[in-house]
C-alpha cells in the first residue's frame, strides 16, 4: 500500500532569475491522494508540471518507480493530467475527446469503444458521447476532462485546481465523486488547490506550500491540529496565534496567565507561538484570575456565531453557539488539548490577531444590515 | 435600430459601387453588343474560352498549394514566437505589400529574363541561359510571390489563438511532437487554411497583369481575355459574360471550401463557466 511511487529529490526551479521552487523534497506513495495546498504563487502548480513533464527542474531529480525521469517527455510518462480549465479539444466530440489517448496508443477500435463506454459510466456521462464539448456545462466538461485522463489507466492522475471553475454546490459533489473514483480505481491522485477545506476533505496527505518551500507534510488531521508554524496555522482553518513563553514542559504562559498544555521539548522560558482554534474556546463567567475579554463584533454564520473578543488589546476570534452581544464581558477557559504550541518561525510576526480581518468580513461589517449589531 | 444606422454608410457604398455595377454587368452579359437586344449568345461563347478558364483555375490552385506549403510553417513560427519577435516577423511578411504590385512583378521580369540577373549569374558559371520567364512556372511564381502574405496572415492569426494548453493536453495523452500537430494543431487551424486559400485563390484566378508580364502566349489567363474584351476587342458584352461566369465559378469554389470549415465551429474557444 505505502510503496514509494514518485520522489522529488532536492528539486529547485528558477524562472527568469526568480526562484519558484526552493529545494523541495517530497515522496508520493502508490494509491495515495496527495494534495499540494498553498496560496497562488507558492509553487504548487510548478511542482505538478514538473511531475507531469511539462517543465524540467533547474536542479534536483524526479524519480518515478525508482527511475530518474527528469528528461522523459510528457507523452512517455504513465501520468495523465486534468488541466485547470479542462483543455478539451473543441474539434472533437465527447467520445473522441475521451478516446484520444487510446487512439494515439493505437488500441484496436473495439477495445477503445469498450473502455470509453466504461469510463463514461464511471463519470456519470452515459448518453453524452456524441455531444459537442462546447455544448456542455462546466461540471460536465470537468467530467469529460477526468474521463479523458482516466481512460488511459494512468498510474498517477495530476489534477490542477480542477474544481476552481465550478460553483459551490457542484464543487462539493465533485469532491465526493473524485474521492470515490480515486478509491474505486486505486490510482494515485496528486491534487493542486488553494482551497484548504477541499484539501482537508479529500486528501490522505496534505502538503502545505508557501514561497516555493514545503511548510508541512501530514494527514489532514495532523496538519489541522498540529500546525508546524504560524503560516500553516493561519492558512488551514481559523487560528488565534498568540505570543507565549514556555515555562516548562506542559506549561505555557500568555497574557499573564499560565495554562496546562500537551506540548513539551521546548527550552525553559523559550518564546513560542501559541495556536488556539476559535471553536476550542470555552466561555465562562468573568472572574479574578481568569483571562477575560470584551465582545467587539458578532457575525452570524448559521451553525455558530463568529464572536470577536478584545483581550488586553489583542482581538480573538471565538466561535460560539450562543449569541453574546457586543459589549459582553466574559472569561476564557482553555483545556490543555485546546492549546497548540509551535516554535517561533519567520512567519511569527506576520500572523496574529483578528483586528484586521479578511475582505469578506470587512464587507459584512461595512453593511449596516450585516448582522453585526443585531439585538 | 442603432446598429443598422451605423452600417448605413457602408450599405450606401455597397449599393452604389457593388450592387448597381453588378446589375450593369449582368445586363451587358445578356445583351447583344450591337443591337442591345436580349441574347444568350455571349454566354454561349464560353465553350471557346473553357480551356482558358481551366488554365486560370489550375494555375491559381497550384499557387494556392505552394502558398500553403510555404506559408504554414512561417505562420506557425510567427504564432509561436515571443510578442516582440512576432511583431517584427509579421511586419517582414507584410513588407513586400508596401511596394507597388506592378513594380514587384516587373522586378521579377528583370530577374528572370534571358538577359536578366539570374541568367547572367548562371552564364558566369557556364550555364544557361535558362528559359525562366514566359511560361506557366513564371506565372505561378508571380502569383505565389504576390499573394503569399494573404495566406500567412489568416493562418498565423488562427494558430496564435489555439490554446497552448490543448497542445500540452495532447502531449499528456501520449502524442509526440508530430502527432500533436497532426491531431490537434492542424485540425484547429483549418479555418485559417480555408480563409488563406480563399484570399489567394480569388485574386490569383482573375489576375491578368502577372500573366501578361511573366507569362507567354501559352499562358493567357481568363483575366487577360476579359481585359482585352474591354480594351482592345471592344466587346464589353462578352467581357461581362466572362466576368459573370468567372464570378460564379469562384463563388462555387469558395462555397465548397467553406463547407469544410463551417460544419463545426472549429475556431471557437471552449467556454468555461
Amino acid at each position: 500500500m505505502s510503496k514509494e511511487l514518485i520522489r522529488l529529490g532536492d528539486v529547485s526551479m528558477v524562472f527568469d532569475g526568480e526562484p519558484v521552487l526552493d529545494h523541495i523534497d517530497l515522496t508520493i506513495n502508490d494509491h495515495e491522494f496527495l494534495t499540494l495546498l498553498g496560496p497562488s504563487g507558492c509553487g504548487k502548480t510548478t511542482t505538478l508540471r514538473i511531475i507531469g513533464g511539462f517543465q524540467t527542474p533547474t536542479s534536483g531529480d524526479v524519480y518515478f518507480d525508482g527511475q530518474r525521469i527528469n528528461d522523459l517527455p510528457p507523452y512517455r510518462r504513465k501520468i495523465n493530467t486534468v488541466f485547470q480549465k479542462y483543455a478539451l479539444f473543441p474539434h472533437l466530440d465527447v467520445y473522441d475527446n475521451i478516446a484520444f489517448g487510446l487512439r494515439v496508443s493505437k488500441l484496436p477500435e473495439r477495445s477503445v469503444d469498450k473502455r470509453v463506454m466504461e469510463i463514461l459510466e464511471i463519470v456519470s456521462l452515459r448518453g453524452f458521447q456524441n455531444r459537442e464539448v462546447t455544448s456542455l456545462s462546466g461540471g460536465q466538461q470537468q467530467r469529460v476532462a477526468i474521463a479523458r485522463a482516466l481512460v488511459n489507466q494512468p498510474k498517477v492522475l495530476l489534477l490542477d485546481e480542477p474544481l476552481g471553475a465550478l460553483d459551490m454546490r457542484l464543487r462539493k459533489d465533485m469532491q465526493n465523486e473524485l474521492k470515490r473514483i480515486q478509491q474505486a480505481l486505486e490510482i494515485t491522485f496528486i491534487y493542486v488547490t488553494h482551497d484548504q477545506e477541499e484539501a482537508l476533505a479529500m486528501s490522505d496527505t496534505v502538503v502545505v506550500m508557501d514561497k516555493g518551500c514545503i511548510q508541512q507534510i501530514g494527514s489532514p488531521v495532523s496538519i489541522y491540529n498540529e500546525p508546524k508554524n504560524a503560516f500553516v496555522a493561519d492558512f488551514i482553518g481559523e487560528s488565534n496565534i498568540l505570543d507565549g513563553v514556555m515555562r516548562e514542559d506542559f506549561l505555557v504562559e500568555f497574557f499573564g496567565h499560565r495554562y496546562r498544555c500537551l506540548d513539551k521539548g521546548f527550552g525553559k522560558n523559550e518564546p513560542v507561538d501559541v495556536v488556539i482554534r476559535p471553536e476550542d474556546v470555552d466561555i465562562i463567567a468573568p472572574a479574578e484570575n481568569v483571562l477575560c475579554g470584551t465582545v467587539t463584533n458578532v457575525i452570524f454564520k448559521g451553525t455558530f456565531y463568529d464572536t470577536f473578543v478584545d483581550v488586553q488589546g489583542f482581538t480573538w476570534l471565538i466561535q460560539t453557539t450562543e449569541f453574546c452581544p457586543v459589549g459582553t464581558r466574559f472569561g476564557i477557559q482553555l483545556d490543555p488539548d485546546a492549546i497548540h504550541v509551535m516554535k517561533k518561525s519567520k512567519y511569527s510576526e506576520q500572523f496574529g490577531d483578528y483586528s484586521s480581518y479578511s475582505d469578506e468580513y470587512d464587507e459584512l461589517e461595512a453593511d449596516p444590515e450585516g448582522g453585526a449589531d443585531e439585538e | 435600430m442603432k446598429n443598422r444606422f451605423l452600417a448605413g454608410p457602408y450599405l450606401l457604398w455597397m449599393a452604389v459601387f457593388t450592387l448597381i455595377p453588378l446589375g450593369i454587368v449582368v445586363y451587358y452579359a445578356f445583351t447583344d453588343s450591337i443591337t442591345g437586344a436580349f441574347t444568350l449568345e455571349n454566354l454561349a461563347k464560353i465553350g471557346i474560352y473553357l480551356p482558358i478558364f481551366f488554365r486560370s483555375m489550375g494555375l491559381a490552385a497550384i499557387a494556392c498549394v505552394i502558398c500553403l506549403i510555404i506559408g504554414y510553417p512561417v505562420a506557425w513560427c510567427i504564432a509561436k514566437a515571443s510578442p516582440s519577435r512576432r511583431r517584427l516577423l509579421s511586419m517582414l511578411v507584410m513588407l513586400p505589400m508596401c511596394m507597388s504590385f506592378l513594380l514587384r512583378t516587373l522586378a521579377w521580369v528583370a530577374l528572370l529574363e534571358d538577359t536578366g540577373i539570374v541568367n547572367q549569374a548562371l552564364g558566369a558559371i557556364g550555364l544557361g541561359p535558362l528559359p525562366l520567364v514566359r511560361n506557366n512556372g513564371a506565372v505561378i511564381l508571380g502569383m505565389v510571390y504576390n499573394y503569399l502574405p494573404y495566406m500567412i496572415t489568416p493562418l498565423y492569426t488562427v494558430i496564435m489563438k489555439i490554446d497552448p494548453k490543448l497542445e500540452e493536453a495532447a502531449q499528456d495523452l501520449g502524442c509526440s511532437g508530430g502527432q500533436v500537430f497532426r491531431r490537434v494543431t492542424l485540425p484547429l487551424s483549418i479555418p485559417g487554411i480555408v480563409s488563406g486559400i480563399t484570399m489567394v485563390f480569388v485574386p490569383a484566378v482573375s489576375t491578368f497583369y502577372i500573366s501578361q508580364k511573366l507569362g507567354g502566349t501559352g499562358t493567357v489567363l481568363i483575366g487577360d481575355v476579359i481585359e482585352s474584351q474591354f480594351k482592345t476587342a471592344y466587346n464589353p458584352n462578352l467581357g461581362a459574360a466572362l466576368s459573370l461566369i468567372l464570378m460564379l465559378m469562384v463563388l462555387i469554389c469558395v462555397g465548397i471550401m467553406n463547407h469544410f470549415s463551417s460544419d463545426e465551429d472549429l475556431g471557437e474557444e471552449l467556454v468555461v463557466q
